[in-house]
């Protein structure tokens, strides 16, 4: 059977990952050290830490995440490689859509591993439905990586990508931001309903997975 | 002879640079046009050009009666090319088997070699283990056109393909492509080594500073080779007509 071309896209991004871990080991760096920093900056009671550790944790994902999208084209376009993507029939929105999914696991894979940490270093214990966490984390991460993915094609051509890329990126992302800090902050804090935050996470990342997907063609092949 | 691509007075400008002016040129189905000139004549700008990435300033290009240069090849051309630039458009962190798997798999609806048969045909062993990244670059190169042969591309677009071998891997090559022609692709391909492509080309193509300098037509014969001028820009014979 023929695997889709999203997948085989993202099997050869997961394979060349873990060849090289560049990803893996930036993002784990940068979201490490907002993690600890902030956790001796802070010295955070229970309830202090409910406060500060859902936009910590944000800030954490989101660095951590454009430490990653800052690679995710550059080795595309090594040894101009995107020039083979252009020649070839593959649909473009394939090759987009393997390279969101390849990150979002890598981001995934760190959120995981940052866990455990925050429940250590911020003495964490929800109050809200923990199980929403598994919504609201995950929409807020794609809503990330959707449109970091996107942008950092956007910028590919351009001599200063790795400081055009926040630049362009943050402001858009700021709503979904937002909305992810107070759902994750409700869901802890279990004194509001976080479920309106979850539906405009949604909703952001439904309308911006299909304007990325529906554009992606003309950042391919736009001229060099 | 039918032609494949049409050049219609096309021209190219970086900015202020010229690096095509006003070319006009049919290449005809099943010959090996060898494209000549020095360092910055156009032969890569002309060569991606024909490949679509690149978008001609004026005139038009069309490829299998298709106009091109949308920013890609035409959509339902882009199975029938092979583009082969100077860098070697692989993944350094993937072996070559591992590469080719990975863009055959972009060409299933269409017969293609397996990356064995590929990578046998260009001389390297596709049992290497080793990483792209761990090559030498004329290892590199051969894997690159591996890479284009996979897909049995009807136009073969060679930008400096003999670069950076030995003298046998380039003779190796050289046989292959002559071997590609003789099968009826048409191969276009750029050079600075003259004495090298001279044997397999039907056509000798000079560019100079992005205009054509001089256009030759080599006929074999029983005896050996006949070269006939269709242009030559020195003489102002206008015949490209003949093309």
């Amino acid at each position: 059977m023929k695997r889709p071309y999203f997948w085989v896209h993202l099997a050869k991004d997961l394979r060349i990952e873990w060849r090289s871990r560049d990803a893996i080991n930036s993002m784990l760096f940068f979201a490490l050290l907002v993690v600890v920093i902030f956790s001796l900056a802070f010295d955070p009671t229970r309830s202090f830490a409910r406060q500060i550790s859902a936009p910590v944790l944000c800030v954490a994902i989101l660095f951590a995440a454009v430490s990653a999208l800052n690679q995710t084209w550059a080795r595309e376009l090594r040894h101009n490689v995107l020039d083979a993507h252009r020649m070839s029939p593959s649909p473009a929105g394939a090759l987009f859509l393997g390279k969101v999914l390849a990150n979002f696991l890598f981001v995934s894979v760190i959120e995981l591993i940052l866990a455990p940490l925050f429940v250590i270093f911020y003495n964490l214990h929800a109050l809200g439905n923990v199980w929403l966490l598994l919504l609201a984390v995950p929409l807020g991460t794609w809503s990330i990586l959707i449109n970091g993915t996107f942008f950092a094609a956007l910028s590919i051509r351009s001599r200063n990508r790795e400081l055009l890329l926040p630049l362009i990126l943050f402001p858009i992302f700021m709503p979904a931001l937002l909305a992810m800090v107070l759902a994750i902050a409700a869901i802890l804090s279990g004194e509001s309903d976080p479920s309106l935050w979850i539906k405009v996470l949604l909703s952001y990342d439904v309308i911006f997975t299909t304007i990325s997907l529906l554009l992606f063609d003309t950042i391919l092949y736009a001229e060099d | 002879m039918a032609s494949l691509v049409e050049l219609d007075k096309v021209s190219k400008l970086y900015g202020s640079f010229v690096a095509l002016r006003t070319i006009s040129l049919q290449f005809e189905r099943g010959r090996c046009y060898v494209l000549l000139g020095e360092n910055g004549a156009g032969k890569s700008t002309l060569l991606r050009m024909i490949a679509g990435l690149l978008r001609p300033t004026y005139g038009s290009v069309r490829v299998f009666l298709r106009q091109s240069g949308d920013g890609g090849p035409p959509a339902d051309a882009r199975d029938r090319i092979g583009y082969m630039s100077h860098a070697p458009m692989l993944y350094d962190e993937l072996s070559a088997a591992e590469n080719l798997r990975y863009f055959a798999s972009l060409y299933r609806e269409q017969p293609c070699l397996t990356p064995a048969e590929a990578l046998q045909a260009v001389g390297l062993d596709p049992a290497l283990p080793r990483p792209v990244g761990q090559y030498s670059q004329g290892m590199r190169q051969r894997t690159s056109l591996a890479r284009v042969l996979l897909a049995q591309p009807e136009l073969l677009l060679l930008d400096e393909p003999f670069s950076n071998m030995d003298a046998a891997s380039a003779q190796q090559m050289l046989a292959l492509v002559g071997r590609l022609r003789g099968e009826g692709k048409t191969v276009i391909l750029t050079t600075h080594q003259r004495e090298l492509a001279e044997p397999i080309a039907d056509f000798l193509l000079t560019l100079q500073a992005g205009s054509v300098a001089s256009l030759v037509e080599r006929q074999s014969y029983a005896g050996g080779m006949n070269e006939r001028t269709l242009f030559d820009s020195v003489a102002q014979d206008d015949s490209l007509k003949y093309l």
